[in-house]
């Protein structure tokens, strides 16, 4: 690191060395990040089918191998994938407005995986130490609708326009409940840096992660990520039963992938922003010695493939949400649910810490 | 130049362009993106600033929820450019005022020696865990807290007259309750009858 910082500096001067040098460091480190998360959302596909195959007694894919391994069956599957969609020809609608049908697989994908500068991987390891990490992330995520608007209305096809409707209002209104609920993790930690939550919710074992004293908002902060996500119950952005495809019919090739991609990763993000700041990102579930070997990274591995599993858990148990019940979920169930609770945590926290001290259990609020 | 100079000037580039734009586009679908594209280039400059609460707010709530809405709006909107065009040189006197105060009070802001640059102390640089939402938020919730606080209550009955004046029921509607069909339980829909399975002739 030394040394190439020396060679930077000797290279382009003392004025710019520097600067380059931390460019491309953070070039590098995001590529650290990309790459791992496409490749995450590569098997994630894969791992959906598989489970969703065995949860309904089938076998899935089980074809493509590599170098004819036979127990490798079907690993080579989102590889193949991947090849065919790139191979595919890309067809623009011929009254298309091409220039934002192009750009919105981009402004789709871009906001997913900007949001991932401030993830916190282990103590150590996060790109951007910002101290508006939440609210950066909330801001990301709150962009990515524009892909979903532009690529309904410049594809000129009325069920592209219906599909983007849908999920404009449905992502715009679970955006409320999901803020909520994590206003209620900002006021438990005092911080909007993602290190300092989790920090916060160290103590020993799981019972001091904010699962518990926030268990409610748990569950509104995940059903929204799923309804954010536009995942099953809550897809029909996309419901093929009844608006075909959603906002990307007209789109195929590589561009329809990206599509998929984006969501694939927003998926990643919900689950890991969940387990950063609901099960204690990087911390072991007990604090003693069997557990804390562990590495905190495969921690965080271990709770993001939790709750991705979750995520496939549903698509394949519960039937799809009739519109008006998803829009009475988040405008008349979640929000209220979040406006209470934070209400009644801010009452908690501004009792004296004498009285809080009188609960042997409370272990939470001092 | 240094590299925070050279991202002003990339910013303001944009900013300026695009805000050009927004006027000038002749789709207001164009119009509306292109103002999304001012916000998020304004956000960096204040970014520059090192004004990162409201840089990022800008973003989560102007590009995120109401240009959303904006853009909802316009996209569902058959504007016919013409009829717009109609009452122009009508209505031009009166813009032309508005431009002219506007271009007054920014000229005497940059003109006038009481509100110069030169008069305003330089800003302290901040110790690196300076946390510019835990500032803002302290002095919202304690020194403006009335100026605050009325604000929202203002937002609050605007909301409020916005539903009341446009919420109507129509009379022979056949909406469903949802809280009604989700409490449906199974002797309500159903009734099991015990019959005797019919024998063969």
């Amino acid at each position: 690191m030394v040394y190439a910082q020396q060679f930077f500096g000797q290279f382009f001067g003392t004025e710019w060395g520097p600067m380059f040098f931390s460019l491309t460091k953070n070039l590098l480190l995001i590529f650290a990040i990309v790459l791992p998360l496409l490749l995450g959302v590569a098997y994630l596909t894969f791992a959906e089918r598989k489970i969703i195959a065995f949860m309904q007694l089938r076998v899935g894919p089980n074809r493509v191998t590599f170098f004819g391994i036979p127990w490798l069956a079907g690993w080579g599957q989102p590889i193949a994938d991947a090849v065919k969609a790139m191979m595919k020809e890309i067809i623009v609608p011929e009254r298309a407005n091409k220039f934002l049908f192009v750009l919105a697989p981009v402004l789709t994908i871009a906001p997913a995986l900007a949001a991932w500068a401030v993830v916190p991987f282990s103590p150590e390891m996060v790109l951007a130490d910002i101290n508006a990490g939440l609210l950066y992330i909330l801001a990301m995520t709150s962009m990515g609708v524009y892909g979903v608007i532009i690529a309904g209305w410049a594809s000129n096809s009325k069920y592209a326009f219906l599909g983007t409707m849908r999920t404009a209002a449905q992502v715009v209104s679970y955006e409320l409940a999901m803020g909520f609920a994590l206003v209620c993790v900002l006021m438990m930690s005092q911080s909007l840096n993602l290190g300092d939550i989790v920090k916060g919710q160290q103590g020993g074992s799981l019972i001091n992660w904010y699962l518990i004293p926030l268990f409610p908002m748990f569950l509104v902060y995940f059903i929204s990520g799923v309804a954010e996500t536009n995942r099953a119950p809550f897809d029909v952005a996309e419901g093929e039963s009844e608006i075909v495809a959603g906002f990307h019919v007209e789109y195929s090739g590589m561009a329809f992938t990206v599509f998929f991609l984006a969501e694939y990763a927003n998926m990643i993000l919900v689950a890991t922003l969940a387990s950063i700041m609901f099960l204690g990102g990087w911390l072991p579930p007990i604090n003693i010695v069997p557990f804390t070997l562990i590495p905190g990274f495969i921690w965080l591995l271990l709770k993001i493939a939790f709750m991705l599993f979750c995520f496939l858990w549903f698509r394949a148990t519960f039937p799809r949400y009739r519109y008006d019940q998803i829009m009475r979920l988040g405008w008349k169930v979640f929000i209220p649910i979040t406006l209470v609770w934070i209400v009644l945590l801010g009452g908690i926290m501004q009792l004296p810490s004498s009285f809080l001290g009188m609960f042997p259990l409370n272990l939470w609020f001092h | 130049m240094s590299f925070p100079e050279i991202s002003f000037y990339f910013f303001s580039t944009i900013l300026v362009l695009s805000a050009l734009g927004v006027i000038t586009s002749r789709n207001p679908v164009h119009a509306a993106l292109l103002l999304v594209l001012a916000f998020f280039t304004s956000a960096g400059l204040w970014l520059l600033l090192g004004a990162e609460f409201l840089a990022i707010t800008l973003v989560l709530v102007y590009v995120g929820a109401v240009m959303v809405l904006f853009l909802f709006v316009v996209m569902m909107l058959d504007i016919n450019l013409d009829q717009l065009r109609e009452g122009f040189w009508k209505w031009f006197p009166f813009g032309a005022l508005l431009a002219l105060v506007m271009a007054v009070e920014v000229a005497m802001v940059l003109i006038n020696k009481g509100f110069g640059i030169g008069q305003m102390p330089v800003p302290s640089p901040h110790a690196p865990d300076y946390s510019n939402t835990k500032e803002l938020g302290r002095l919202i919730y304690t020194e403006y807290v009335y100026a605050f606080e009325l604000a929202a209550v203002i937002l609050l009955v605007a909301m409020v007259a916005a539903i009341a004046l446009t919420l109507r029921h129509r009379s022979g509607s056949k909406f469903l309750d949802p809280a009604q069909q989700v409490a449906v339980k199974r002797k309500d829909r159903i009734r099991i009858v015990s019959m005797p399975s019919e024998k063969k002739e």
